[in-house]
């Protein structure tokens, strides 16, 4: 018995020394988007092969959880698809008396998925016509607003089936928010948000509920991320830019739509869907992280601080790999100056 | 009431208090506690569930009041929302899962239990207590892939039979109403047939030599004998199948097309309860959208009471008129 607790007493102050040993060990909540997960995670891992006491843990729950998180301070940092707006900056001051930076990290887009028997190719989109198709105002294929932009495609004279996301996301935040760029009738009748009354439609749950409507509904039209796309080889459209070009979603368009934002604003809020410029893909987004300007554990705040440099040199070459979009040199030297906010 | 209840205690013969201790070793009294605990831990469960629905549901409830339950509109945006769309597709969809399931289920657990030899009813047998066991996202994903194309063909037919009523009017996507109902219907056949078949065999084997006796024929003993004999048993297989049917979450969102709307054609879709609340917890933000999706939950349990209720006076009435 003596001897047993004699064991247990040495474990113990083996335990305690090499704790005391590795105190520098930094482990690190953060939660939110689910739309960059995979570079988050690829990320998260590659950073701590590298420093191997940086752990950052990350769960990946959707924007919501994310912005409803980081306020409530249960996580280091959060991540969303959508900027905080003034509301949720405010509610985060008066509960954590900091505030809370934004801080950009790659670059996602939304692209039109249809399924349109006899047409293989590419359809080009009109912003008319996209807004027309989704507020139920153009219902059929053959519509003077779709077929002027395609010329020589035989485009049926079948009413069209428009699909959507189901659940609260990222991406339809991102498709909706371009529609209220374009059409002013969206914006007043539907609005911006993760989820939003929809004027017609079927819904479908993630990515692969809306693909897998589109692909099993005759002449059906649908959105999906642009990653989810090209992953899974799907023929995709067009879309016309704010320049008048019809222009194919590709990971260079997306980069251009955040390299054409003239007055990037010092807290990185910004929109970039329908972006001016050249060769700009027009329904691209950032994702953000969410970070508190204040943080208490030094620890915590050089780790926090460190891993947004290397995120912004090295992560970035690691993002075309999974099809993110890099940030333009730009944003990234604005976003560098930025890192010292954080106190 | 602390005090109270010590002094009560305390006010005990202390005669009766060493009896008890007695009884406690002896293992009665250990038994009676234990199985007491965890009856009481299930009333607890469900209370606090019920608390904490309706705690967090508190600014929806102040901000719409009843007319929650009669709104269709459901505009996060706008912050404007209403159950009645979700209500509708719940009730609809799980009535006919019924529809579907009770025939097909009861009949099978019959010819599993009576008329099958013994070798073919035990391999059945086995094969739906495995149906059981899928996972609903399975049932979601092959309702997708196999069920809705299939009903898409078989629609040509479904209209030219049952066309004339408004109830399958309308254009049909694949995924709606009927869609949801059809994939619950196999989900809850496992339950009716498997409890069904138990209860069924349970029948003392005296009624039925007694009723083969007088002279009735086998279908005659089954039907007029060992069913209305096992009849609060089959009736308890399909309380459980209306159970989950009303809470299916995955297997309905899949393939429901998540439209809040009423359409009134089973043919067009439909939304749930269980499939909103999945869908749009997660990116829900402000204290009103999530209070609206939880309130959701709460009407979703006041549901399963009144339709469970509903279907006991229903089954106290019919068994009264057979005892009668």
């Amino acid at each position: 018995m003596t001897r047993r607790t004699f064991i247990a007493n040495a474990a113990l102050a083996i335990a305690l020394t090499t704790g005391v040993a590795c105190a520098q060990k930094v482990p690190i909540n953060a939660g939110g988007a689910t739309f960059p997960y995979p570079m988050y995670s690829k990320w998260f891992d590659a950073y701590n092969k590298k420093f191997p006491n940086v752990q950052i843990n990350y769960q990946s729950q959707g924007s919501g959880f994310g912005i409803a998180q980081v306020t409530a301070g249960t996580v280091d940092f959060g991540a969303s698809d959508g900027p905080m707006n003034d509301m949720q900056i405010k509610e985060f001051q008066d509960k954590r008396g900091s505030a809370i930076l934004h801080f950009p990290t790659v670059m996602g887009a939304d692209v039109p998925v249809y399924n349109v028997p006899g047409v293989t190719g590419s359809i080009n989109f009109t912003p008319e016509a996209l807004a027309g198709i989704f507020l139920g105002k153009i219902t059929k294929w053959n519509d003077p607003e779709i077929t002027k932009a395609n010329p020589g495609v035989n485009l049926p004279a079948n009413n069209i089936v428009v699909v959507h996301r189901s659940d609260g996301s990222g991406t339809t935040y991102i498709w909706v928010d371009y529609l209220c760029k374009v059409s002013k009738e969206w914006e007043t009748k539907v609005g911006r948000g993760t989820s939003v009354k929809w004027p017609v439609g079927l819904g479908g749950k993630g990515n692969e509920g809306v693909s897998g409507q589109v692909q099993q509904t005759a002449n059906s039209i649908g959105y999906v991320e642009l990653i989810y796309a090209v992953q899974n080889k799907m023929t995709y459209g067009k879309v016309k830019n704010a320049a008048g070009e019809f222009i194919q979603a590709s990971l260079a368009g997306v980069t251009a739509a955040a390299a054409g934002v003239k007055d990037m604003p010092d807290d990185f809020r910004v929109s970039i869907t329908n972006a001016p410029g050249k060769g700009v893909y027009p329904i691209s987004s950032f994702t953000w992280l969410l970070i508190p300007s204040k943080i208490q554990d030094p620890a915590k705040k050089k780790a926090i601080k460190d891993f947004l440099a290397w995120m912004l040199a090295d992560g970035q070459n690691m993002t075309e790999a999974l099809s993110y979009a890099q940030l333009p040199k730009a944003v990234i030297a604005k976003e560098l100056k930025a890192i010292d906010k954080i106190q | 009431m602390a005090a109270s209840s010590t002094t009560a205690f305390n006010a005990r013969p202390s005669g009766r208090v060493s009896a008890f201790w007695r009884r406690l070793r002896s293992g009665d009294d250990i038994a009676y506690v234990i199985t007491l605990t965890c009856a009481l831990t299930i009333l607890a469960i469900t209370a606090l569930l019920v608390f904490e629905l309706y705690r967090n549901s508190a600014v929806s409830r102040e901000k719409f009041g009843w007319s929650f339950l009669f709104s269709s509109t459901w505009d996060p945006v706008a912050g404007q929302f209403g159950a009645l769309p979700f209500i509708y597709g719940t009730v609809v969809t799980s009535a006919l899962a019924l529809l579907i399931g009770i025939p097909l289920g009861v009949f099978a657990a019959i010819f599993l239990a009576e008329l099958a030899p013994a070798r073919i009813s035990n391999a059945l047998t086995f094969l739906i207590e495995l149906l059981a066991a899928v996972p609903s996202v399975i049932f979601g994903v092959l309702g997708i892939f196999v069920l809705v194309p299939m009903l898409t063909a078989a629609e040509p037919a479904i209209r030219a039979v049952l066309g004339w009523t408004p109830l399958f009017s309308g254009p049909f996507y694949g995924v709606s109403i009927f869609s949801a109902g059809v994939v619950l219907s196999v989900m809850i056949i496992p339950f009716i047939i498997s409890i069904s078949r138990e209860v069924i065999m349970a029948v003392p084997p005296e009624q039925r030599e007694g009723a083969l006796a007088l002279g009735a024929t086998r279908w005659e003993t089954t039907w007029d004998v060992v069913i209305p004999f096992a009849k609060k048993g089959i009736m308890g297989s399909i309380f459980l199948a209306l159970a989950r049917s009303l809470g299916e979450t995955m297997a309905v969102t899949m393939v429901i097309g998540n439209d809040p709307a009423i359409h009134g054609s089973l043919l067009a879709p439909g939304y749930s309860i269980a499939a909103v609340i999945a869908n749009e917890f997660t990116e829900a933000t402000g204290d009103l959208y999530l209070g609206a999706l939880i309130e959701l939950g709460l009407v979703l349990f006041g549901l399963t009471i009144v339709i469970n209720g509903l279907a006991r006076v229903l089954v106290l009435s019919t068994a009264r008129k057979g005892a009668g």
